[in-house]
């Protein structure tokens, strides 16, 4: 068991490394992938069963997926492939990288300090979770499912697409802050300076047109 | 009646107070009520006062009203306190009534300007002041009143503002006359560090104690104040913003820089005479400006083409008469010129107001001509004017005052044959300009048109009419002596000021020379007449040659006193701008605009860039912790 | 189960999180910004379960499983603005949104 922590250990932190390096996005989600089930045999070997089953089933099953389709959804292409390459310089690493170094060194001679001790001493099985979740974290699971209701609502609202009105009026657009307590006040950005009609023409009749772009194409 | 004294500057400053505050609420009528009304009341005051006086004088002939205590400070104590005696009644006679006249015409004449209430406005608070400056007790009220009136010349002179020359001319007029008011409070320090006391009576007995005739601190003394008079009544070396201060309106020309302001010199000459006559050299250096100031205003009027700066030379030209009277010793004909210099003045800048506003602001006298019977009020009243300033022979109050002068200045012991020639070619000069003035402005062809449906109302012509005649009958209260036993105003004046020590046998004994002057001011006007009335059909006098621009300019003198001072002192400035408390000072502008801007780049909407600062910031948190 | 000290278990949740960051750091896609993210959340929750299963309690496993929904309720989010980001801008490329500059 304990060979396959850190074998485990090994595989995500490769895993990891090759996500944020790679070029082409469905390879990097593919490693991303391969990461989390190393991370979810990780937990397995710390005796937490039921979020090693989590980690699969939702993070990789759900999540990752939900990436892919985006991706798909977005159909990026391959020039997008070859900005990346392009932008991706290796002196840009160079910074980033240092800064984590530091911040590793840090972080490790922090955890060094503090007292040592084992882990794994029993399973925590999904019935003591469980009998956790619902039991002092009541709250917490209620609040995350208004949460999820609250990002399932806003996910909807923004990828819904709309008739475009026609070029010259401008884009008013709503941003819904999830999370934050619902659908604060629209906000409008109306960036033309040259429009006089833009709001009157949007506001006026009884549903404001919903564009969904911030800017025209013109404007940069 | 005479404990109403105090109502006398009173009354103007509380039209001052109501239009100041008011003025804009008020109607047309109401600020022309309270504006000419309270200089009109202060009028009835002064005459009222000036009857009382007359009629039973107070205890040696003097009136002393103490309002309130200014200031009492190591020493010095400064009252607010009025004095009345002859002097001070001749002045606030004339500055009331003249200047109710010159508000009643403004009241016709300004009444299309948008800043009527901010005219009168200043106009009574120049009233104001100069009543305050005429009745002082001590000369620092005087010289109270002496920098408001400076401050209203300034106010009324860039009346219309929002044309640059006027600001130019204002700020001209009050800087010059700042360089006089410098060496009158000097004087003002020297009279009170030696003598121990502003107040202008016991000052002068003091002074007159203590220091022996010609010594030099009443010198000195004499010299500033001299300074300061020089400098307000537009004398050399400092008569430049006279001419230029013809930027403001016509009543304002007629009030300030013709019948009152300028005359404060001559008022304080005239109180501090006793001061004067213990500096004999400085009082001949008074008979000396006014002669040298009178020939070169002459000449330099002669050449003038705008109808104002004739008179504004004019004006300039007479005070120096007036600096002549007062230099021989001749006190009384000095203030006898002044009387009958307000009225005729005051009337020709009155009706050159009428002419300029007919022809819509037209000032050049070679574009006028032929005025005569489209303006008759105002050729009637312009005529009566220059004939006065000439000096015209018996009919006019002009010939009695400046003949006196000029007699005096032949006879007096203090005067001399050169100064009596001076007066003399002075007076050819005048009575050439002023009546070159009428012919080409009043007669011949007419250029210019005067504006249709132009009407002198009542208001412009009751002043010019009541002007009129005082400048012709206002002679009559001192006749020469050997006409008549009529020489009222010198009686009058007598406690206050000494007679002219008159010399007898010579030249100055001889009869003739008593006429001489009037011969003077007939030729000056005949040669007018045959100069330019024959020419008045021929084009208008190309100012080309070099000597008529010379003089046109007021003979360089602007010019001098730009090399000499101006420029000096802008190239100063300019090298100054860079001096070594600069960097200091802009550097630590610099580097505030340089941390701006560096702190601006770090606001550069980069997502990654922030997260990059986050991070970093971590770090050294963690760092922070770990190393300790 | 594994005995492991649990020393260990932090520094890979550590590394994991520190190369989300740089992942962060260095990508411009929003698809990788977004995946950088969710690895470092993920780590962050390893480090919790490490530290509940050091204790032997389930309350790490609790905050594991907060952390997995409010990740899964952001990532619904942040896709669909990825979506509105690639419409609005043509690409995905996050140094575009820099207006909120100066």
């Amino acid at each position: 068991m304990t060979v396959a922590f850190y074998l485990a250990g090994v595989v995500a932190v490769i895993a990891t490394l090759l996500v944020v390096t790679r070029h082409d996005t469905i390879h990097a989600l593919l490693y991303l992938i391969v990461s989390l089930f190393a991370v979810a045999v990780v937990f397995y070997t710390l005796g937490a069963p039921f979020v090693a089953a989590l980690e699969v089933i939702v993070y990789a099953g759900a999540i990752i997926v939900l990436f892919l389709f985006t991706v798909m959804l977005l159909n990026i292409g391959h020039e997008a492939e070859g900005d990346e390459r392009h932008r991706l310089r290796p002196v840009s690493w160079l910074g980033p990288g240092l800064l984590a170094i530091v911040l590793l060194v840090g972080l490790g001679v922090a955890i060094a300090g503090g007292a040592t001790a084992q882990t794994g001493a029993r399973v925590v099985g999904p019935r003591a979770v469980g009998v956790a979740l619902y039991g002092p974290y009541a709250i917490g699971v209620e609040l995350a499912s208004t949460l999820l209701l609250a990002a399932l609502i806003g996910a909807r609202h923004l990828g819904q697409r709309h008739r475009e009105p026609d070029a010259g009026s401008s884009a008013t657009a709503t941003v819904a802050a999830p999370g934050t307590g619902g659908t604060g006040p629209q906000t409008t950005l109306a960036r033309d300076a040259g429009d006089a009609q833009p709001a009157a023409a949007d506001e006026a009749p009884a549903p404001p047109p919903r564009t969904v772009r911030f800017w025209r194409k013109d404007d940069r | 009646m005479l404990h109403l004294l105090f109502l006398v500057p009173l009354l103007p400053f509380a039209g001052f107070a109501t239009l100041a505050l008011g003025g804009r609420r008020l109607s047309h009528g109401g600020i022309a009520a309270v504006g000419a009304g309270s200089v009109g009341l202060a009028a009835l005051v002064a005459v009222a006062i000036a009857l009382d006086f007359l009629a039973s004088p107070p205890a040696g002939h003097a009136f002393d009203q103490v309002l309130w205590t200014w200031f009492s400070v190591a020493g010095l104590k400064v009252q607010v306190a009025l004095y009345l005696d002859p002097l001070a009644i001749c002045f606030i006679l004339i500055v009331t009534f003249v200047g109710f006249l010159i508000h009643l015409y403004s009241v016709e004449h300004m009444a299309h300007d948008d800043g009527y209430a901010r005219f009168f406005t200043y106009m009574n608070l120049f009233v104001g002041f100069m009543l305050v400056l005429v009745l002082a007790d001590n000369l620092l009220l005087l010289y109270l009143g002496w920098e408001g009136v400076g401050l209203c010349s300034y106010l009324l002179i860039g009346f219309w503002y929002k044309h640059w020359y006027n600001g130019y001319a204002a700020r001209k007029a009050f800087v010059v006359t700042r360089v006089g008011d410098t060496a009158m409070i000097v004087g003002l320090f020297l009279l009170f560090t030696q003598l121990g006391t502003l107040q202008i009576q016991p000052l002068m007995a003091r002074a007159a104690a203590a220091w022996p005739q010609g010594s030099a601190l009443p010198v000195a003394a004499a010299l500033l104040l001299l300074g300061g008079a020089v400098g307000k009544s537009a004398q050399l070396p400092l008569q430049t913003w006279l001419p230029d201060a013809m930027a403001g309106p016509s009543p304002v020309s007629a009030l300030i820089h013709a019948a009152t302001m300028v005359t404060a010199g001559v008022y304080l000459i005239a109180r501090t005479n006793v001061l004067f006559d213990l500096a004999p050299p400085v009082r001949t250096t008074v008979a000396v400006i006014g002669a040298a100031t009178l020939l070169y205003a002459g000449v330099s009027a002669l050449f003038q083409v705008d109808l104002k700066r004739i008179l504004a030379y004019s004006t300039i030209s007479q005070v120096g008469y007036m600096f002549l009277a007062l230099g021989v010793g001749a006190w009384s004909a000095g203030i006898f010129m002044f009387i009958t210099h307000a009225f005729f003045k005051a009337l020709l800048f009155l009706s050159a107001g009428v002419v300029i506003e007919a022809l819509d602001d037209e000032h050049d006298i070679f574009r006028m001509g032929g005025l005569r019977t489209r303006l008759p009020v105002a050729f009637w009243a312009f005529l009566v004017g220059a004939a006065a300033l000439g000096a015209l022979p018996v009919v006019t109050a002009g010939f009695y005052s400046k003949d006196l002068i000029i007699d005096r200045a032949l006879q007096s012991t203090q005067g001399g044959f050169w100064l009596w020639i001076a007066g003399l070619v002075g007076s050819l000069l005048t009575g050439l300009y002023a009546f070159r003035a009428v012919f080409v402005v009043f007669f011949g062809a007419a250029h210019t048109q005067p504006r249709a449906g132009f009407r002198t109302g009542w208001a412009v012509r009751l002043p010019l009419i009541v002007l009129a005649a005082l400048a012709v009958l206002g002679g009559l209260i001192d006749i020469p002596r050997g006409w008549a036993h009529l020489q009222k105003l010198e009686e009058f004046l007598a406690p206050v000021l000494p007679a002219a020590p008159l010399r007898h046998g010579g030249l100055a004994g001889a009869l003739w020379t008593t006429f001489v002057p009037g011969v003077v001011a007939l030729a000056g006007i005949g040669l007018a007449w045959l100069l330019y009335e024959r020419r008045r059909q021929e084009a208008p006098e190309a100012q080309t040659s070099a000597a008529a621009r010379y003089f046109l300019g007021g003979w360089g003198f602007d010019w001098l006193y730009r090399y000499a001072f101006e420029v000096p002192f802008l190239w100063f400035a300019r090298v100054s701008r860079d001096d070594l408390f600069e960097p200091p000072v802009d550097g630590l502008a610099r580097l505030t605009r340089a941390g701006w801007r560096a702190l601006s780049a770090t606001q550069n909407g980069l997502v990654r860039w922030y997260l990059y600062v986050i991070g970093f910031g971590v770090a050294v948190g963690i760092l922070l912790v770990v190393l300790r | 189960m594994a005995h492991v000290p649990f020393e260990y278990g932090l520094y890979l949740a550590a590394a994991l999180f520190l190369i989300g960051l740089v992942g962060v750091l260095v990508r411009r896609n929003l698809i990788f910004v977004l995946a950088s993210i969710e690895i470092m959340l993920n780590a962050a929750g390893l480090a919790f379960v490490v530290a509940g299963s050091r204790w032997g309690q389930p309350d790490g496993q609790v905050m594991f499983f907060f952390i997995l929904s409010m990740a899964a309720a952001e990532v619904a989010v942040g896709l669909a603005l990825a979506l509105l980001f690639r419409r609005a801008f043509g690409s995905l490329d996050i140094d575009q949104a820099s207006r909120m500059r100066g």
